[in-house]
C-alpha cells in the first residue's frame, strides 16, 4: 500500500512539474466547452435569399417584405436578373433564389393560382430541406390571407376541415440547443483527455527507456498500473466538475436529476476509458502509434455517439456497432439524468454495460502488459 | 542542396521503416471514411414514437397507419394512459408521443377541430422539431385528403428546385466533410510530434549541430509527410468518388492542387505545434485535443456556419478546414473553376505561409 502511494505521488509530481501541462489539461477543455457549445446548433437562421422581382407590383413587394420581416431570412438587396443571382449562388454568397414571375399579381387575382420558381443550394441536403419548409411556410400564410380576402369579397363561406395539432416540447421547452450540447461536449472532452493521456503513458516510458528501470524494482504489475492511471482518473473527475459548474452557471443547463448519479457513472466510466488507453499503450511501440490508434477510436466514438447525428437514422448494422461505443452510454446517461431527471432505475442498464465493459477491457490490458520485454 | 537532400532521404527512411505506423496511417482513414460515409447522416428517419389513442375510431386508425407507413416514424409502442408518457421518455427510446383526444372521429365529422397533442422529448431540439414538423405534415395531408374537393391547388404554389444535389443526399455533405477532417487531423498530428520527438529522445542536439539552416530542417521534416498525405488524399478522394458516388464536376487537376495546398497547410500547422511543444505528449495534446473538436464543430462539417452566433462565425475563419470544405464542395458538386474559389485558396495560402514563418522563428537553435 505504501509503495502504491509513492508511485501515485511520483506520477502526480511528474505531471505537474511540467509547466505547460496544467493549462493543457484544464484550461483547454474549459475553453472549448465555453466556445464550442455556442457553435453546435442545427438551428437554421440567416438564410441568404435573393429575390428577383419581374413583376414590381404591390403584391410582389408585399410578399418580399414578408421575407424581410422573418427572422430566418436575410434578403439580399434586390437582384435585377436571374443570371446575376445564379452567379451569386455559384460563389456561395446566396442560398436561395426566389423569382416572382411577370404578371404575378394579375395572374393570382385572375386564376387564383400562380407558380413561383425557387432554387435552393442543396449541397447540404438537410439544411436545404429546412429552408424549403421555411419558405413554404411564409408563402403559404401569405397566399392563405389572399385567398381568404378574395373569398370574403365574393361572399362565399370559407370552411375547412381541420385538425388542431398541439406541439409540446418536454424537457427543453424553448428548444435551446445549448441545454442539449453542453453536457454532450463535456462528455467528449473528459473522454478525450483521459483516453489520450493514458494511451500515451506507458509507451512513453518504453520509448524513452525508463520502463526498464521500473521493471527491475520490486513493484507489482497492478501497483504500477494503478499508480499510472490514478492521476488521470482524478483529472477526469476534476474536469467533469469544472464542466458541470460551467454548464450550470454559464449556460444555465438544468440539473433535474441527482448529480451524484453522474459522478457514480463517471467514476466507473473512467475505468473503462483508462483501461482502453492502457490497452493501446501496451500494444504500441511508439507514442506516435499510440496516438494514431487512440485518435482512430476517438473519431469513431465521437461521430457514432449520437451526439451530433441521430443514431436512429443510421443503418441497422451501424446502430448495432454503436453498442460498443462507450461515449454513447455516457452521453445518453448524462442527458437522461441532467435534463430528464432519470434515476438509478432508468440508468441501471447503462451502468451494468459500462462496468462489465470496464472489467473486460482492464483484464485484457493487464494481461497484455509484460514486465519483461 | 546535397546536404538537404540527404536529410530528406534520412527522414523518408525513418518514417517508412516503421511498417506498423504505415499500416495504421493508411488503414485508419479508409476504415473511417467507409464507416462514416455509410453510417452518418443528419436526416431524421425511423424516429421511435408511441401512440396514445383515446378515441380508437376509424379515423384515428387510418391516420395512425399513415404515420406508421412513413419512413420518418416507427411506431414502437401503444400507450394506455397519460401517466405512461413520462416513463417512456425517461427510458429514452421513444422520442415522440402522439395523443389523440377522445371523440376524434366524431369531432372531425362535425368540423369541430379535434386535437392531436404532439409531445416530443426535446432534449434533442433538432430531432424534436423536425419530427414534430413531419408529424404535422402527415396529419395535414390526411385532413386534406379527407376533405374532398379541396385537393386542387390554389394560391401561390412553390416549384422548388434543389441545385447541385437534387436528391438532397446527405452523403454529399458528409463525405467531403469527413475527407477534410481526416486529412487535416492526420496531417497535423503526424508533423506535430516530429520535432518534439527529436527533443524527447535526445537526437535534437544532433540536428542542431548540423550545418542545416532551420528552414531546411523544417522543410525536410515536412516533405516526406507531404508525400504520405498526398497518397492518403488520393485514396480518400477515390473512395468518395467510387464508393459513395461523389461527382467531380470541376477540374480534377484543380482538386489535386487544392488538396496539396490544404495538406501543406495542415502539415505546417503541425510543425508549428512541434516547435512549441517540449514533449511528444504536449504536442499530441495540442494537436489532438486542441484541434479535433474545433475542426469538427467550427468547420461547417456538421453544423451550418451561417447559423452560428456572429462571434463563432468570425472564429470559424481561423479554421483551415472551413476553407477547404468550401473549396472541395465547390469543385466536386458545383463544378467551380479557380475564378470562383481564388479567395479561399488565397486564405489557405496565407495561413500556410504564416505557420511556416512562425515555425522557423520559433525553432530554437539552442537547447534549453
Amino acid at each position: 500500500m505504501r509503495l502504491l502511494l509513492y508511485i501515485i505521488q511520483k506520477e502526480f509530481k511528474q505531471i505537474f512539474r511540467n509547466k505547460g501541462m496544467l493549462p493543457l489539461l484544464i484550461v483547454m477543455p474549459v475553453m472549448q466547452l465555453l466556445i464550442l457549445s455556442n457553435a453546435a446548433s442545427f438551428d437554421i437562421k440567416n438564410i441568404k435569399i435573393a429575390i428577383v422581382d419581374h413583376d414590381h407590383s404591390k403584391m410582389s413587394r408585399e410578399l418580399q417584405s414578408k421575407f424581410s420581416a422573418s427572422p430566418y431570412f436575410n434578403v439580399t438587396s434586390e437582384m435585377q436578373t436571374a443570371k446575376q443571382a445564379d452567379i451569386a449562388m455559384q460563389e456561395g454568397t446566396i442560398d436561395v433564389i426566389l423569382e416572382f414571375p411577370y404578371q404575378f399579381e394579375q395572374n393570382l387575382m385572375k386564376d387564383n393560382l400562380v407558380h413561383i420558381p425557387v432554387r435552393i443550394n442543396a449541397i447540404d441536403g438537410a439544411t436545404a430541406g429546412v429552408e424549403n419548409v421555411y419558405i413554404t411556410e411564409v408563402i403559404r400564410s401569405f397566399s392563405q390571407n389572399i385567398l381568404m380576402s378574395t373569398f370574403h369579397q365574393s361572399g362565399n363561406q370559407y370552411t375547412l376541415l381541420s385538425v388542431e395539432p398541439i406541439p409540446s416540447f418536454w424537457y427543453n421547452k424553448t428548444l435551446n440547443y445549448k441545454t442539449y450540447m453542453v453536457p454532450g461536449i463535456l462528455v467528449l472532452l473528459v473522454t478525450m483527455l483521459t483516453l489520450f493521456l493514458s494511451a500515451m503513458n506507458i509507451v512513453r516510458e518504453k520509448e524513452i527507456g525508463t520502463l526498464e528501470q521500473i521493471n527491475v524494482t520490486p513493484i507489482k504489475k497492478y501497483q504500477f498500473i494503478i499508480g499510472k492511471l490514478f492521476p488521470f482518473w482524478v483529472i477526469g473527475l476534476v474536469v467533469l466538475t469544472i464542466g458541470l459548474l460551467i454548464a450550470k452557471l454559464v449556460f444555465n443547463v438544468p440539473i433535474v436529476g441527482n448529480i451524484a448519479l453522474v459522478y457514480l457513472f463517471t467514476a466507473l466510466y473512467l475505468f473503462l476509458v483508462l483501461g482502453l488507453g492502457l490497452f493501446i499503450s501496451n500494444n504500441a511501440q511508439t507514442q506516435q502509434q499510440a496516438m494514431f490508434v487512440a485518435w482512430f477510436f476517438m473519431v469513431i466514438f465521437i461521430l457514432m455517439s449520437g451526439l451530433f447525428t441521430p443514431i436512429d437514422s443510421m443503418p441497422v448494422w451501424a446502430q448495432k456497432l454503436t453498442l460498443l461505443n462507450p461515449i454513447r452510454y455516457f452521453v445518453e446517461m448524462i442527458r437522461m439524468v441532467m435534463l430528464k431527471g432519470a434515476g438509478l432505475k432508468e440508468i441501471q442498464l447503462h451502468l451494468v454495460v459500462i462496468v462489465s465493459y470496464a472489467f473486460v477491457v482492464n483484464v485484457l490490458s493487464v494481461l497484455s502488459y509484460k514486465k519483461v520485454n | 542542396m546535397k546536404r538537404f537532400l540527404g536529410f530528406v532521404k534520412k527522414e523518408f527512411y525513418h518514417i517508412f521503416r516503421d511498417k506498423r505506423s504505415m499500416f495504421i496511417l493508411f488503414g485508419m482513414p479508409v476504415i473511417q471514411i467507409m464507416l462514416f460515409g455509410f453510417a452518418i447522416t443528419n436526416e431524421i428517419n425511423n424516429v421511435n414514437i408511441a401512440i396514445l389513442d383515446k378515441s380508437n375510431d376509424v379515423e384515428t386508425k387510418q391516420l395512425i397507419s399513415k404515420i406508421d407507413a412513413s419512413r420518418y416514424f416507427n411506431i414502437e409502442q401503444k400507450l394506455q394512459s397519460d401517466t405512461e408518457i413520462e416513463s417512456v421518455f425517461k427510458r429514452g427510446k421513444i422520442k415522440l408521443v402522439l395523443v389523440f383526444e377522445k371523440d376524434f372521429g366524431q369531432k372531425l365529422a362535425n368540423q369541430d377541430q379535434p386535437e392531436i397533442q404532439i409531445i416530443s422529448d426535446a432534449t434533442d431540439p433538432n430531432v424534436a422539431n423536425t419530427a414534430t414538423n413531419y408529424a404535422n405534415a402527415i396529419i395535414q395531408n390526411y385532413v386534406r385528403e379527407e376533405s374532398d374537393g379541396q385537393t386542387k391547388p390554389s394560391g401561390i404554389v412553390l416549384d422548388s428546385r434543389f441545385l447541385y444535389n437534387p436528391d438532397m443526399r446527405s452523403v454529399y455533405t458528409f463525405v467531403p466533410g469527413v475527407m477534410t477532417v481526416i486529412l487535416m487531423l492526420v496531417s497535423a498530428m503526424m508533423t506535430s510530434i516530429s520535432i518534439a520527438r527529436e527533443k524527447e529522445i535526445g537526437t535534437m542536439e544532433v540536428l542542431l549541430v548540423s550545418p542545416l539552416h532551420p528552414f531546411q530542417v523544417i522543410l525536410g521534416k515536412v516533405f516526406p509527410y507531404v508525400f504520405l498525405s498526398v497518397i492518403n488524399a488520393i485514396v480518400i478522394v477515390s473512395l468518395g468518388v467510387f464508393v459513395f458516388g461523389m461527382p467531380v464536376k470541376g477540374s480534377l487537376l484543380l482538386l489535386a492542387a487544392e488538396s496539396i495546398l490544404f495538406i501543406v497547410t495542415a502539415l505546417s500547422l503541425g510543425i508549428l505545434i512541434s516547435t512549441i511543444a517540449q514533449s511528444q505528449q504536449t504536442a499530441m495534446l495540442i494537436s489532438m485535443m486542441g484541434l479535433m473538436l474545433p475542426v469538427i464543430i467550427l468547420s461547417g462539417f456538421i453544423f451550418p456556419i451561417a447559423s452560428m452566433p456572429l462571434p463563432m462565425q468570425i472564429m470559424s475563419n481561423i479554421i483551415p478546414a472551413k476553407w477547404f470544405i468550401i473549396i472541395i464542395k465547390a469543385i466536386m458538386l458545383k463544378g467551380a473553376s479557380f475564378a470562383i474559389i481564388w479567395k479561399e485558396t488565397l486564405i489557405l495560402f496565407g495561413m500556410t505561409s504564416f505557420f511556416i514563418l512562425l515555425s522557423v522563428k520559433k525553432y530554437k537553435i539552442r537547447l534549453e
